[in-house]
């Protein structure tokens, strides 16, 4: 199906480290999955594998499968970069082009994709992404301007308009709220619950209210002891993981975090 | 009253608390500004002082000094067209040719480049940069000027000829094997200063690239050289100020003829090369004068070209912040 991804024993490393051990989970097409756990625990590191980021960190390596719409992305004929064109990705900081313009921004995939089109269809697609993301009203009249010059919340928005743009199966965001206020955090859970019915979508979070709010399916990531690899708790629907987990380290962690 | 003791008491209490910094601040910036101040002051002074040693050949020959291109000694009529010409065109023409190299080398370096070879192959370059100017213009005239002469300007004449400036006959030594010696000096400042710029490009906006699926060199030209643009710049400003101001490797490469052909490959003549070539014969004091005004003049050439230069980072720069800034 696409959009659905299937990860079976992926082991992620840095140089000698091993950061992330044997995680089969499946993320199912069309709905929210949120992963959480402690810091450090391999979540980012995770979610770079799926998208083929991990590898582009010196002296990083993957080893497992990722199976997207049936094919596995780390086999020898898959291209890195179209792997990455079908499964976006929003960072934790904001990072739009602080030079190009905001318009220039939500295209910039197009056309590095090597899309053409006209004017008009150009600009349809760039409305529609920015409207996607809840930010046309704040910078319709302000397309021209640099990306740079919007605010951190708008920002994250635009970047998720620039993942948003080049229609990709997947969408991965690593804590997209953390660096935001309450009310652009706000906007983006709205955009997200949005977005959820033509996407399937990852989420890291730190945040346990935000998991159990936007999310259908959340997935426990734990580190049990300190130079150990990051390993998979436990994975099921949010409501089962938050309200009676399999395993007892999942529910110290979720009621920990509640106090 | 006594709220005035008071509020003097207050004053001096505050005042005294931090009275070792603020003792040591004016004494410090005071020496810090008198640094600052004397170098304008010395800069001053060498152009007064340069300007009144060249006051005859000012008064004699006005303006026509830089339009005319006669320059003979033994009859005392000077011009300096031909060496602003040669100054200009051979710093131009390293320009063209050390510019998408050392690009190349700084994009190589800075993004591409496995960790164990980044810091040698840096080494080198930098290296590059240290050697003594008398070197490369030996190395230039034993062995690259014969060997342009043999090869790349035949080529280049037989193939291009047809185009003015590779047309006419070939010599080896000229304003060609100048430029090549001036380009492969300045290389190293050029791709070490870009190097520096491009490997601050922050890894955000790299993956921020990479992760629209673009290409190791499209990432390059989306999310590193927009945001090196200024220190790329400030690179080749500098790189320009050496090409400019060189004199030992130009001179033993340029054939030193006050000439303006339309040919590269003729022989030409320097500013810089001409004052190194004639200050010692020096006897007249037209000559002498003659001479001092050529140093003003590459001194303007440079301040010029550096003030222009400047300029354009400051206004890329800033527009940079003010885009970048929150
Ligand atoms: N570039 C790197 N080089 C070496 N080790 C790294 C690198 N990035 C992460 N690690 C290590 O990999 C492990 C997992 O890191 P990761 O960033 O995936 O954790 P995380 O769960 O995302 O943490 P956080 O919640 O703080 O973002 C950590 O032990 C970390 O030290
Ligand atoms: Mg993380």
């Amino acid at each position: 199906m696409a959009g659905s991804i299937t990860t079976n024993n992926l082991s992620a490393s840095f140089g000698d480290i091993r950061a992330v051990e044997g995680i089969s989970i499946e993320i199912p097409a069309n709905k929210v999955t949120a992963l959480i756990g402690p810091s450090g625990c391999g979540k980012s590191t995770f979610l770079r594998c799926l998208n083929r980021m991990h590898e582009l960190v010196p002296g990083a390596h993957a080893s497992g499968e990722v199976i997207w719409d049936g094919k596995n992305i780390y086999a020898p004929e898959m291209d890195a970069t179209a792997v990455r064109r079908g499964i976006g990705m929003v960072f934790q900081k904001p990072n739009p082009f602080p030079l190009m313009s905001v318009a220039d921004n939500v295209s910039a995939g197009l056309r590095l994709a090597g899309v053409r089109k006209n004017k008009a269809a150009m600009e349809e697609i760039i409305e529609r992404s920015l409207r996607m993301a809840a930010l046309w009203d704040e910078v319709k009249n302000k397309l021209g301007k640099p990306g740079g010059s919007l605010s951190g919340g708008q920002q994250q928005r635009l970047c998720i308009a620039r993942a948003l743009a080049v229609e990709p199966d997947v969408i991965l965001m690593d804590e997209p709220c953390s660096a935001l206020d309450p009310a652009s955090t706000q906007k983006i859970e709205d955009t997200i619950e949005e977005l959820k019915s033509d996407y399937t979508i990852v989420i890291v979070t730190h945040n346990m209210q935000q998991a159990a709010r936007v999310s259908d399916f959340t997935g426990f990531l734990l580190t049990r002891e300190s130079g150990e690899p990051g390993r998979l708790v436990e994975h099921g629907t949010t409501s089962k993981i938050f309200t009676m987990p399999d395993r007892k380290e999942t529910e110290n962690y979720i009621t920990g975090r509640f106090g | 009253m006594m709220s005035l003791v008071a509020q003097l008491r207050g004053k001096l209490a505050v005042k005294a608390k931090p009275a070792r910094g603020k003792l040591g601040d004016p004494v410090f910036s005071g020496l810090v500004f008198l640094a600052a101040f004397s170098i304008i002051i010395l800069m001053a002074l060498m152009v007064y002082k340069l300007a009144q040693v060249a006051m005859p050949s000012i008064r004699e020959f006005g303006l026509g000094f830089i339009s005319s291109s006669e320059w003979d000694p033994v009859k005392e009529v000077f011009g300096a067209e031909p060496f602003i010409y040669g100054t200009i065109v051979s710093s131009l023409l390293a320009l063209i040719m050390a510019v998408p190299l050392s690009l190349g080398i700084a994009i190589f370096l800075s993004q591409f480049a496995p960790r164990w070879l980044q810091s040698p192959l840096g080494f080198v370059v930098e290296l590059l940069a240290a050697i003594p100017s008398v070197v490369y213009g030996l190395w230039g005239i034993f062995v690259l000027a014969p060997f342009l002469g043999r090869t790349v300007e035949p080529f280049l004449s037989d193939h291009l000829g047809f185009i003015p400036i590779f047309a006419g006959p070939v010599y080896g030594v000229g304003l060609f094997a100048a430029s090549v010696v001036l380009a492969i000096m300045i290389l190293p400042t050029i791709s070490a200063i870009s190097r520096e710029s491009m490997r601050n490009a922050p890894r955000e906006q790299k993956e921020a690239a990479q992760a629209l699926g673009a290409t190791p060199w499209e990432t390059v030209r989306i999310a590193v050289l927009p945001l090196a643009r200024p220190g790329i710049i400030g690179a080749v400003i500098l790189g320009l100020g050496r090409a400019l101001g060189e004199t030992m490797a130009v001179t033993m490469l340029i054939g030193n003829r006050p000439e303006i052909s339309a040919s590269i490959f003729a022989p030409a003549y320097s500013i810089a090369s001409v004052i190194a070539n004639e200050f010692a014969e020096v006897t007249a004091g037209l000559h002498m004068a003659a001479l001092v005004e050529l140093a003003l003049i590459l001194l303007v050439i440079t301040l010029l070209l550096n003030l222009l230069a400047r300029l354009l980072v400051q206004k890329t720069g800033s527009r940079a912040l003010r885009k970048g800034g929150r």
